[in-house]
């Protein structure tokens, strides 16, 4: 026998313009769900990741675990911790995302701190910088391409994810594909991947802008090369 | 603790070691399925990295697909494939709509790593294997791509596992993997399976990527090592 199963149109318009509202509110909980992961992200690997910088032996340990987090297929991160942080709550979703943000943003803020030349602090201390000045007006803008280079990654990755954390409740988009799925209608989960997909290079080219803002001197050289 | 005697009595639980829905027959099913989409991402995306390598608008193209394609939620393509009356139909539609998707996104990291890997061959390496009388294919297949392949297999262990952690949502269209411990557990609020099954492809990542690294190991060139 055969089903006579039918998904609809790839797009139907109608339905678009008649859920605008739906749609938009769960674009912006998409938007909303990414930066508390990142900003949470960068958060906790900031410190960490300088603290690894001063210290190296805590830089093995910590690369590994992060890695351990970074390997759980994210659905099964959720379950792991939704027994813990409640079943369909904004937390279980942010724990996971946040541990995928952890290694790669550890990786390049050690990238970057470590692949400064000794001659950089040197030079800063015989300016007579303090510690603290040394690393917030030397060595962080230096480091901060590698940092931001991270950023990037983390935050297109985590654009993905977020759609995943729907079926645990949560998801802005990914409500759309699963709505789609159950209802066996293209058009939800059309519009979900569309709209997920702008969401990463929007604010993969945003997080570009926001480098060359902050790194104006890197601009010039590479002109001046050409 | 409690919770966790409860999963380990889950996972040494013989009942659970046989059978169609048993640990052994879903490890193997996410294996298979993961398999298939890695040897199939190596296939295209070795062939179109080494024919892109030639041409200098090469790196264009690779960096902006791979960039788009990598933002493809897998779940969103999971599910659209999964509804698709003409696979739905199939009588392994599941295992079709699965394995498209993992296939999606296991072809990035190793197109962009063979992109790569085949670039760097030196120019003195290249004249010398022409020199020598190498047609191009001979220098593709016994020059470029042994000197590219630690680079391909690093790429090649990023895909396997992304796509074994991945593959993991096909049991929400119906693949039988070791989603389904988790789907059937969060359906019936069993924790306890839910844990398990998460726990099972845990650590199935961490094997694959393990086996993946020896592997990587041992294919490269031994004066690369």
């Amino acid at each position: 026998m055969e089903l006579a199963a039918s998904a609809g149109p790839l797009v139907q318009w109608s339905w678009i313009s008649s859920n605008e509202g739906t749609i938009l509110s769960l674009l912006w909980q998409h938007i909303e769900l990414t930066l508390i992961a990142v900003a949470v992200g960068l958060g906790i690997s900031l410190p960490l990741g300088l603290a690894a910088w001063y210290w190296r032996p805590l830089r093995p340990p910590l690369l590994a675990a992060a890695g351990v987090l970074y390997v759980v297929p994210s659905i099964a991160l959720l379950s792991l911790v939704a027994p813990l942080t409640g079943f369909f709550s904004v937390t279980t979703a942010e724990v996971a995302l946040v541990s995928y943000t952890l290694l790669i943003l550890l990786r390049n803020i050690i990238a970057g701190l470590s692949s400064l030349p000794a001659s950089v602090g040197e030079s800063a201390r015989a300016m007579g910088y303090s510690a603290l000045g040394e690393l917030l007006h030397v060595q962080l803008p230096l480091a901060l391409p590698s940092v931001l280079a991270g950023v990037r990654v983390a935050t297109v990755t985590v654009v993905g994810l977020v759609n995943v954390t729907a079926l645990l409740g949560q998801g802005g988009l990914g409500q759309l594909i699963i709505q789609g799925f159950t209802e066996d209608f293209n058009t939800p989960i059309v519009v979900g991947l569309v709209l997920s997909v702008l969401l990463a290079g929007a604010a993969d080219a945003l997080l570009v802008l926001a480098e060359r803002l902050a790194l104006p001197w890197r601009r010039r050289p590479k002109r001046a090369l050409k | 603790m409690k919770f966790l005697s409860q999963v380990a009595k889950y996972l040494t639980d013989g009942s659970n070691w046989s059978g169609h829905e048993g640990i052994p027959a879903l490890v193997f099913n996410q294996l298979e399925i993961s398999a298939l989409a890695v040897a199939a991402a190596l296939v295209a995306g070795v062939g179109l990295g080494a024919v892109l390598a030639q041409s200098r608008r090469g790196a264009f193209v690779v960096v902006n697909a791979a960039n788009a394609a990598r933002a493809v939620p897998s779940f969103a393509l999971i599910t659209l494939l999964g509804i698709q009356p003409a696979i739905v139909k199939l009588r392994q539609g599941s295992l079709v709509a699965t394995g498209i998707a993992m296939f999606a996104l296991a072809v990035p990291p190793v197109l962009t790593n063979a992109y790569v890997g085949v670039r760097d061959v030196g120019a003195d390496v290249r004249s010398a294997a022409r020199a020598m009388g190498m047609a191009r294919w001979q220098l593709f297949a016994k020059v470029e791509l042994p000197l590219a392949l630690p680079v391909v297999m690093a790429g090649a262990r990023t895909a396997s596992v992304e796509v074994v952690a991945t593959a993991t949502l096909g049991a929400y269209v119906g693949y039988n993997d070791l989603g389904s411990y988790i789907f059937t557990g969060l359906a019936l609020h069993d924790d306890v399976e839910t844990f398990a099954g998460a726990l099972l492809v845990a650590v199935l990542a961490l094997a694959v990527d393990q086996a993946m690294a020896l592997a990587e190991r041992a294919l490269s060139p031994s004066g690369h090592r």
